[in-house]
């Protein structure tokens, strides 16, 4: 690990790459322009930046419409509004329609922080994921931002993005993102420690408490949450006794449910999921929030040594 | 360009025809929606026998005018009118709501001429804003119309799209209230007023035209006087008659979703005939 970066900074400036690139691609947001860093593409190409408002249902329904006429439409807002207040238009109005739409959703998860629960997504992998043929990414830190970004770019479709509002450390070690792949960042054994998001730095800070316990983990960025990778999945599942999946969203519905479902359909070991419980959030840092709601490094490491006891 | 006359004599011939199609199809599939169908049988027929450059060999021709159905539950009506159009063989007609039809239930994609599937209502004018912006970056003249239904802009959805398609001064844009008055548990004034109609619109920076949406002649001069109207959005609230045509269909609730039987579709088709 090393800097710390904002993945909406990398999210904004690989926008105006896009729009430098590419006269098709057209932004939108609703009144979060600042904050998901769309108003960099929005300075740069006013004619091609359409500010919706506070009005993210429009904004999604209007991306189709966009999309309907041939353009590369990227529609930003936060996670919980992009996910729970506009779900029947993502879904109605985008996905259905197999449209080209590019949803980059930031603030998801409890690090949102201070604003407390009405704005913490951790649901959004939920619902997104269970929308057919909606691929959703999390990416884990600023340069798998931009990757994952323009992997979407690249391909036709709608796409989920999420990624979150506070500094991320940048993963060394890790290949660059294919979609649809996980990757092993450190061989282990026994166990393998599955993570999204800023989990892979938690799950590395973990890594080195369990080492000195003499527990090798694997360790495994999953950024693409939907397609998921059943290959690597179903290979790990017969190297290791025990699963345990992280990440910044409930225990409901999200990555450790995905990794789930493909072990007991395949061959079944034990999944232990860390993620916040059938709970909502509240306010706080975003350091006091992942310890309350236990996504820190001390309860990975609790939760391997459970399920290897 | 034929005089008024004889254009209107035309298409209300065709506005028959398609009346008739949808019982017969409706009468087949044994369900959906024959009220707000009828209802709009001479919007949808001026929008496409007239009003709009389109080609129906060609759908995804780029310089074609657009038509969104966000009451996507009127789509026999649609889908007679695409099909008398030519965008395809009418025998599917009778394939409505049935296993792997071409013709869904409410519209999607795989039916040539769909631009975009609609049925949650209260999403079509927001893509129809969609589709008028991505026009105008292409500096293409081309015009969008966005079919609502009354009961439909209950739907805070469409207020979004109607502030939103003002502030962008989107002059390309159409909109046509089906306003027909009911909605499938009663009359829009019992279930949630609309009025002051006009007064909403035109609050919201649109240009409203009140049309009677079954004069033909109106209907084009509204149409035309739409397309003269520069830096704001066009509403034309047509005022309709739910399950007009069929006399024991008009104003009649139960017709919303309710297909005729074999006996009330004879009769119908007798109706209409009788107009011939």
């Amino acid at each position: 690990m090393s800097e710390q970066v904002y993945a909406r900074d990398i999210y904004g400036k690989t926008l105006v790459e896009l729009g430098r690139r590419d006269s098709n691609v057209v932004v939108l947001d609703a009144d979060l322009s600042g904050s998901t860093r769309t108003c960099f593409f929005g300075k740069e190409f006013p004619e091609r930046f359409f500010n919706m408002g506070v009005a993210e249902q429009n904004m999604m329904a209007t991306a189709a419409g966009f999309a309907s006429c041939g353009k590369i439409v990227f529609v930003s807002t936060f996670s919980m509004f992009a996910s729970a207040r506009a779900l029947d238009q993502v879904r109605n109005s985008i996905t259905y329609n197999n449209f080209n739409i590019k949803i980059v959703a930031s603030h998801g998860g409890l690090t949102v922080g201070e604003d407390g629960s009405s704005h913490q997504a951790l649901e959004d992998i939920s619902f997104m994921r269970s929308i057919p043929g909606l691929r959703v990414i999390v990416p884990c830190d600023g340069p798998e931002t931009k990757e994952a970004v323009l992997a979407a770019y690249k391909e036709e479709g709608p796409f989920y993005i999420r990624i979150g509002r506070s500094k991320a450390a940048t993963i060394e070690n890790k290949k660059t993102f294919v979609l649809g792949k996980g990757c092993i960042i450190d061989e282990g054994k026994d166990v393998a420690l599955i993570c999204s998001g800023i989990m892979v730095a938690k799950a590395m800070q973990a890594l080195s408490l369990l080492k000195k316990e003499g527990i090798n983990p694997y360790l495994v960025n999953m950024p693409t949450i939907k397609p998921i990778d059943e290959e690597l999945i179903i290979n790990l599942s017969s190297k290791v006794k025990a699963f345990v999946v992280c990440e910044e969203h409930s225990i409901i519905g999200g990555l450790g449910c995905a990794v789930a479902e493909v072990v007991c359909e395949n061959n079944p070991i034990l999944v232990k999921r860390v993620g916040t419980k059938d709970v909502f959030g509240q306010s706080g840092s975003p350091d006091q929030l992942l310890k309350k709601y236990g996504l820190e490094p001390q309860d990975i490491a609790q939760a391997v040594k459970e399920i290897l006891r | 360009m034929k005089p008024l006359q004889e254009k209107s004599k035309f298409l209300k011939k065709k506005a028959n025809k398609i009346r008739k199609l949808i019982v017969e199809m409706l009468s087949v599939a044994k369900s959906g929606h024959p009220g707000g169908s009828l209802s709009a049988v001479e919007i949808i027929t001026c929008l496409y026998f007239e009003i709009m450059k389109h080609d129906p060999k060609n759908a995804a021709w780029p310089a074609r005018d657009r038509f969104h159905l966000s009451k996507g539950h009127a789509c026999p009506c649609l889908y007679a009118v695409l099909s008398e159009a030519g965008y395809f063989d009418p025998k599917h007609l009778f394939t409505l709501r049935k296993l792997d039809s071409l013709l869904q239930g409410h519209p999607d994609r795989r039916t040539p001429g769909i631009e975009v599937a609609s049925g949650s209502l209260g999403q079509g004018l927001s893509i129809a804003l969609g589709m008028s912006l991505a026009l105008r970056l292409d500096k293409s003249d081309c015009r969008v119309y966005c079919l609502m239904g009354d009961g439909e802009i209950q739907e805070g959805n469409i207020w979004e799209a109607a502030m939103a398609a003002s502030h962008y001064k989107a002059d390309n844009l159409c909109g046509i209230v089906d306003y027909n008055r009911f909605q499938i548990d009663g009359r829009t004034e019992e279930i949630m007023n609309l009025e002051p109609l006009v007064n909403k619109w035109e609050s919201f920076g649109w240009h409203v035209i009140q049309v009677d949406g079954h004069n033909i002649e109106d209907l084009l001069e509204s149409f035309y006087e739409a397309k003269t109207i520069k830096g704001k959005p066009t509403v034309l609230i047509a005022h309709t008659v739910k399950g007009k045509g069929i006399s024991f269909m008009e104003h009649v609730v139960d017709f919303h979703g309710r297909a005729p039987t074999e006996e009330e579709t004879r009769i119908a088709l007798k109706e209409l005939e009788e107009i011939d």
